[in-house]
Formats: C-alpha cells, structure tokens, sequence
C-alpha cells in the first residue's frame, strides 16, 4: 500500500531523514516509534504530501507521489484520512461541519445525505448529537475523536495518526486506542500511528517500526519487536514503559 | 544540498572582518525580503489563476464581502466625516492667506475624491481588515488547520486566499464611495457652522470638481489598495512560522499592518505618477 524508498530530508543544517526505507502493507496498523524530534512527524508530512523530500519516494497504491503536481497528489490525499496531533478542527466551525468539510467538498451530495454520513462517522468515534457543538466547548479527547470523524469522513483506505494519545489522560488515552483498533477491524483500512507513547504502540499495532538517526532501525510485529536484540531499540521501550509506569 | 546556504551566511557572520559581517547581515537582510517578495508575488499570481477557475466559492465570498464591507461601514463613515471637516479647516486658514477662501469647496473636493477617500479608507481597511486576516490565517497556520485543509485536498489558497482578495478588491471601492460622500459632509458642515460659508455655493464648487473619470481613477485606487491589502494580510499569515505561536503571530499581525500602510503609500505614488502624468488623466 505505502512503500518508503530512500527518503532524505534536512532542514537547515539539520538531517532529519537519511535514506529511511519502510513498506506498509495494506490493511496493516503500523506504529512508527521514535524519539522526539527524530522524524516521525515528518515522515507523515512527507507521507501526505505536505512538505517535499530532498530525494527518494513515496509510493502509495503504486503511484509516486513525490512526483505528482498538486492536482494529481489531490487525487491521491482522497484516499488518505489524518487525525492531527492537536486536532488541527477548524475553530470557525461547529463539529457537524468539520466532519462534512471533506465531504461537502469533494463529493456531489444532498445535504441530507451528508447530515447521514457525519450522523454515521460520530457514531463511529461515539460522539452521537455533538453536531453542532463548537471544538472550543469540547475536551481534548473530544477534539481528537471529531478529528478521527473528520479522517475517516470520506472512507479513506489509509488513516494516518500523528501522536493520537499526547496530551490525553490515561483512561481517555485508553479510549483512544481502542477506537483505533476499533476502527481498523470495522473499516478495513491500512493505518500508520506516529507515537512515542509505548502502550499506544503496543496496543495498537499489528506492525511495528522504530525510527534512529532518520534511518529504520527495526521493524516487525509486536512479537518480533520485543525479541530484536538492538540496544537502541530496547532502551527506548523501556525507558518509555518506565515513564508510563 | 540546500543546508549549504545557511551555512555559508553563518561563516560570514563569524568572519574577523567587521566589514565582511555587516555586509553579511545587510545581505541577509535583502536576501530574505528579495525571497518574501518573491513567495508574496507567487501567492498573488496563484490567487488570480485560482479566482476566475470552478468551484467557485461564492457563500465564502459573500461571507467575506459581509465582514469586510458590511462591517466596516459605520469606521469608515466616522473616518469620512472627520478627515472632510480637518481639510475644511486647515484648507480655509491656509486658502485665507491668499484671499482663494472661497474655492474650499473645490479644495474639499479635489483633495476627497481624488487622494483622501480611496486613502483613509485603505488605512483603516489596513488595520481593521489586513490585521484581522492575518490573526485568522496565523492562528490557522500554528494550529495546523491549514495543513488539514492540504490534506482534505482543498487549496488553502482556493478557499481561503481567494474569497480575502476578492471581497477586498470589490468591497474597497464601494467604503471609497461611502468615505468621499461623508468626507464631503464633513468639509460642508465644517465650513458652514464654523467659517458662516454659504453652503450651496460649497456644495456648487464641489460639484464642479467631480469628473466621472476622476470618480472612476479613485475607485482603480481604492480596488488596487484591496488587493494589497488582502494580499500582505493573507501573507503574512501564511508565513508564519508554526513553532511561532502567539508570539508569532502578534508580531506578523503588526508586520500585515505596517507593511500594508507602506504598501498603500508607494502604490498611492506609483499609480498618480502613471495616471496623471504618464496617461494624462485629470
């Protein structure tokens, strides 16, 4: 589904990504871990086109996308869904709105028909009559869950998830990685979870992958992970597992 | 590599030689403002390729004509009758000097329609609407809601840019009218309750002023004054940097503002020079 070919990014000064190689299967959760600053954000802009690599590509569902002109990674944006570490709602609207934005713009629908689908997708993140509540009257896991309404608003086959659980106590964290899970069984799609949160990680995923040095030191599935014998790799899962606890 | 660049500058900096450093940080200087020149230029260019192509926006244009025209209305009105009623005084004491009192109305007049409407209304536009813009635009930058839109595949230059300009540019001429009626309200009242002028002999001068190709010239600047105004404010709030924060974007809303009031001042320049002495026009 997604195929990462020697991506190098740097910004002034600094090497960021330096020839980082990843694949994604489709219908995968993969967890992209990492220390802070070490790229994974980035990764996910580059992912969805935000911002260009110095060299490498990105394929997704077989096209390049660091290739494409506007028009053409547009095309390719509508397959994608991301919920934004702090939510990124548009503050100017009520919920309903945020959840119809990408439908009402890319899709010929009646109004009814797009009342249904955001009935339909708050009732996925649980949210049922939030509608016409503004983002600023809602709590962080409440943002997040109508950001996660919004991703997957127009069925994206790939939803990308930048730090879903930063920021949110341990019980709403809990909540939010369920819905993930939750998600991925009910829709079927390929998902790809930045997170230095190791329960989350754990929790979430059905393949793991650690950044270091803008390079992927390790990837496998849960099981495989917790065995690799990289001193990087198992350093961090402890240190973060001692953080949480 | 493109880290090259900064870290040329850097050993520049850290030369021995002071003059090598100023050089180095004037050179800075106008290599940063040559290259935000450059981006603004190809932000106002996307905005005209983007304006006239479907889907267009029109309820995110009305909404934007409504904000910035509707309520702008009654600041530009106030602004309108005061500047008519300064020019009404200081013109009459400066006219009474060589004994041409008389001609206020055509002083008012001339000095309204032709520089004072389109101009005071540019001004205040420049910091109510220019400011605002940016406040929006910044916020929506740091808060990543602009990078959402990018990812919902909408051209934040398409839906949010393009509404900004447009109501600007079309919205400026009409508060210029407003501006030039109230203005010469103001210089009328002015000059009857304090000076005891005849007020139709004012009002008769006046009209002897208003040609409909300067009329028409004002509106062109006024137009022009909504472009840039629309274009430095979407800018600036563009460019904030997203690690800026409210920091960032406080100092880019002064920026909008005080480059907008520049801005208007050299275009102001720009476009008598190229009207009233390159083309002639009165």
């Amino acid at each position: 589904m997604i195929w990462i070919e020697n991506l190098w990014k740097d910004f002034e000064n600094k090497e960021v990504l330096t020839g980082l190689e990843l694949y994604i299967p489709r219908g995968e959760t993969l967890v992209i871990m990492g220390q802070s600053g070490c790229g994974k954000s980035v990764l996910l802009k580059l992912i969805t086109g935000l911002i260009k690599p110095d060299q490498g590509q990105i394929w997704i569902d077989g096209e390049d996308i660091t290739a494409l002109k506007r028009k053409g990674l547009n095309r390719t944006r509508r397959k994608l869904g991301m919920l934004f570490q702090s939510a990124a709602l548009f503050d100017s609207m009520t919920v309903g709105e945020n959840v119809a934005f990408m439908v009402s713009q890319h899709m010929k629908l009646k109004k009814r028909e797009i009342d249904d689908i955001v009935e339909e997708k708050l009732h996925l993140v649980q949210l049922d009559g939030t509608q016409h509540l503004r983002p600023a009257e809602l709590s962080g896991g409440m943002r997040k869950r109508v950001g996660l309404a919004r991703a997957i608003a127009c069925s994206p086959e790939v939803i990308l998830y930048d730090e879903p659980t930063t920021g949110l106590d341990p019980i709403t964290a809990l909540e939010i990685n369920r819905l993930i899970r939750d998600l991925h069984q009910k829709l079927q799609v390929t998902s790809v979870v930045v997170t230095h949160d190791m329960d989350s990680a754990f929790s979430v995923g059905t393949r793991m992958a650690m950044i270091h040095q803008g390079k992927v030191i390790a990837h496998g599935t849960p099981d495989e992970i917790w065995k690799i014998d990289n001193p990087v790799l198992q350093q961090f899962i402890a240190n973060e597992n001692h953080h949480h606890n | 590599m493109n880290d090259q660049s900064p870290l040329r500058r850097q050993v520049l900096y850290d030369s021995r030689s002071p003059l090598v450093r100023i050089i180095a940080f004037f050179g800075d200087k106008a290599l940063n403002w040559l290259s935000g020149l450059g981006s603004a230029t190809m932000l106002v260019w996307e905005t005209w390729s983007l304006a006239f192509r479907r889907p267009f926006q029109l309820r995110l244009l009305v909404h934007q004509l409504f904000l910035i025209g509707v309520n702008s209305i009654p600041v530009v009105l106030v602004s309108g009758i005061f500047t008519g009623m300064v020019l009404a005084t200081q013109g009459y004491h400066q006219l009474k000097q060589i004994s041409a009192e008389g001609t206020l109305g055509q002083f008012v007049g001339v000095s309204v329609v032709k520089e004072l409407g389109p101009m005071v209304t540019a001004f205040v536009l420049a910091g109510r609407i220019g400011a605002s813009i940016t406040a929006e635009l910044g916020t929506m930058k740091v808060t990543e809601q602009i990078d959402a839109l990018e990812v919902m595949a909408t051209n934040p230059v398409k839906y949010l840019v393009v509404p900004r300009f447009l109501a600007c540019a079309i919205m400026l001429p009409i508060l210029t009218l407003f501006a030039i009626v109230c203005g010469i309200a103001g210089g009328y009242l002015a000059s009857i309750s304090l000076f005891d002028m005849n007020g139709l002999f004012f009002l008769k001068l006046v009209q002897d002023t208003l040609f409909i190709d300067s009329i028409v010239i004002s509106l062109v600047k006024a137009s022009a004054f909504g472009m840039a105004i629309a274009s430095i404010g979407c800018y600036k709030g563009f460019t904030i940097s997203s690690a800026g924060g409210a920091e960032g974007v406080g100092k880019s809303t002064t920026g909008a503002a005080v480059t907008s009031l520049i801005t208007i001042l050299a275009l102001d320049a720009f476009l008598n020079h190229l009207l009233y002495t390159i083309w002639g026009l009165q």
